[in-house]
């Protein structure tokens, strides 16, 4: 029994990645207390808390309308354009309250950065769409040297040097999202929250994308929501594994289940119902 | 099913037959209704064409109103009258109507969405005479009439049509553009002017065509505010310019048979204008359409 479960293990995690340091020694990122999240009258997320570290990926799995969405969009606050969102609780960020009404949105943008499920290029060059962002925040110093080093931070570089003039909808679906990223990290942001970055993909622009995440997260901390638990397996060091949970009267909302490191989570979880995710038997 | 069953599917019966002739009947007054429209357009534009065509020479374009019985001489005051308040009021309508189309859009929460439709298609509405008085107690009382107090009038007529289109094209810009641009730290109205906007310009084009193509031929309105032109063709729009509509109604008036071939010439060249600009607005629409439609596929 031992063995297989070892066996099981070595297959789905990641045999390279390093043991990570005891979590008091990791710097946070996010501190998440109590966060509730509600569409209108729905509650779609309850009493999440957790902690975010610094340079690491944190994956965020579970089933369909478990609220992982919903979470990652209240780290940049994308959720306030949702006219009918609210959300109570706080969310630290360095230990400062991010979720107020008096912290402005568009600053918090600029240092926690968005890749969307779907590949969204602005319909501009592929130059332009590195750029605008930077213009747009004022980096307008060596404009073109920082658009090629996210570009080739993005391993997109080599692919599009001789045709930066070329509108963006003319890439493919992997290249258009690796050139989201190029946009997203071109600003120099702290995070990069992804919200399913590769569902849209085919399985090789899927390996690029995971690749990626491997050598940037020593420059920045990444949450990634997936539904493919292989991927979180593959990428992340921490996992938050969310699930659905029903009241008396049928109203359903999401909330964090177990929340570890991504081996635990795979090969030692510690609730039932994270096991039965992990291991296929639901979701 | 047997073969005989099929043969009486297709043996005719009289309730059959009677839909059959109902269906036909109904069909054939719906085209002869589409017809009629298509009938009554063409009589207008070739009855205007056959007493217009003949006024129709360079003088008629280069010259301007002379007065009765002065041979060679055109409407050139007229034309370029029309030109600059239209063209003024396209100034001060589009500015104004993108304007209320991002507010309504990209701002404004459902129920002011909702109210600001209603009044733009009130305003819409609202008969060009009762435009025309508004501005004319406004500006006209105060200042005297001027091409100003004109491009005024017809710019509030312009208003709701600019303004609808533009909404109508900001509508078809999905959400995760906005987002996209909102992710890298863009303030929100960095995020309407760089990359929101950029995708509307066909539509917003399509409605500020199709507006001028309205205001044109509009007349109530500048009888109020720029009707007391003086002789020759004037550019200056802080007296009263003369305008093609009001011309018309000008020439009609005059019992002679040149000023009525002038008249006719002058709607046959506003009709073509119009029929020309509307083709265009139809043909940017489509055109842009098509662009959004492949960039967010």
């Amino acid at each position: 029994m031992a063995v297989s479960s070892t066996i099981e293990a070595a297959v789905r995690v990641e045999p390279k990645r390093q043991p990570l340091p005891p979590r008091e020694r990791l710097e946070q990122v996010f501190d998440i207390q109590d966060l509730t999240a509600i569409y209108g009258s729905k509650p779609a997320l309850k009493d999440v808390s957790m902690e975010v570290y610094r340079n690491l990926v944190t994956a965020v799995i579970g089933p369909s309308g478990c609220g992982k969405s919903t979470f990652i969009r209240c780290l940049n606050r994308m959720n306030d354009l949702v006219p009918s969102f609210r959300q109570t609780g706080t969310i630290r960020y360095h230990g400062q309250d991010i979720s107020g009404k008096d912290v402005d949105p568009v600053a918090v943008r600029r240092t926690i950065g968005m890749v969307f499920q779907r590949p969204n290029p602005f319909p501009k060059s592929i130059y332009d769409n590195v750029a605008w962002g930077l213009k747009v925040l004022g980096m307008k110093d060596n404009l073109s040297d920082r658009v090629e080093r996210a570009l080739t931070q993005a391993a997109l570089w080599d692919e599009v040097k001789d045709r930066l003039k070329s509108s963006a909808l003319g890439l493919s679906g992997g290249q258009q999202q690796r050139l989201c990223i190029a946009r997203a990290i071109a600003v120099e942001p702290d995070v990069v929250l992804m919200d399913e970055p590769a569902s849209a993909l085919d399985p090789i622009a899927t390996q690029k994308i995971e690749q990626l995440l491997h050598e940037l997260k020593s420059e920045y901390s990444f949450v990634i929501v997936t539904h493919n638990m292989q991927q979180a397996a593959r990428v992340a060091d921490m996992t938050a594994f969310f699930s659905i949970s029903r009241g008396e009267e049928g109203e359903r909302w999401g909330e964090l289940i177990e929340y570890d490191e991504t081996e635990k989570i795979f090969t030692a979880p510690s609730d039932k119902r994270t096991e039965d995710y992990v291991t296929g038997r639901f979701g | 099913m047997s073969a005989a069953d099929l043969s009486a599917l297709q043996r005719p019966n009289d309730r059959l037959w009677r839909r059959r002739i109902v269906n036909r009947l109904m069909e054939l007054l719906a085209w002869v209704a589409a017809a009629l429209a298509v009938f009554f357009l063409g009589v207008v534009v070739w009855s205007v064409a056959k007493k217009g065509a003949s006024a129709l020479n360079f003088d008629f374009f280069t010259k301007p109103y002379a007065g009765v019985d002065v041979p060679h001489q055109g409407l050139a005051n007229a034309f370029v009258g029309t030109f600059v308040i239209v063209g003024l009021a396209t100034l001060m309508a589009l500015p104004f109507g993108i304007l209320i189309a991002i507010y309504v859009n990209e701002y404004a929460p459902k129920a002011i969405r909702g109210a600001v439709n209603l009044m733009l298609d009130v305003l819409a509405g609202v008969p060009a005479i009762v435009i025309g008085i508004f501005v004319y107690s406004l500006i006209v009382v105060t200042h005297g009439q001027s091409g100003y107090a004109g491009a005024f009038a017809l710019a509030v007529i312009m208003l709701p049509f600019v303004a609808r289109a533009t909404i109508e094209v900001l509508a078809l810009v999905p959400n995760s553009l906005r987002e996209a641009a909102l992710g890298v730290g863009a303030p929100r109205w960095r995020v309407t002017l760089g990359v929101v906007l950029p995708q509307t310009i066909g539509g917003v084009l399509t409605g500020a065509t199709l507006a001028v193509a309205r205001v044109a031929g509009e007349t109530a309105p500048l009888l109020f505010c720029s009707s007391l032109a003086t002789p020759g063709t004037h550019w200056n729009p802080s007296q009263p310019l003369q305008s093609v509509p009001v011309q018309i109604f000008e020439l009609i008036e005059q019992a002679d048979q040149q000023s009525y071939a002038m008249a006719w010439g002058a709607a046959l060249v506003l009709i073509l204008f119009i029929l020309f600009a509307s083709l265009g607005a139809r043909w940017l629409a489509t055109r842009s359409k098509r662009k959004i439609a492949r960039a967010f596929k």
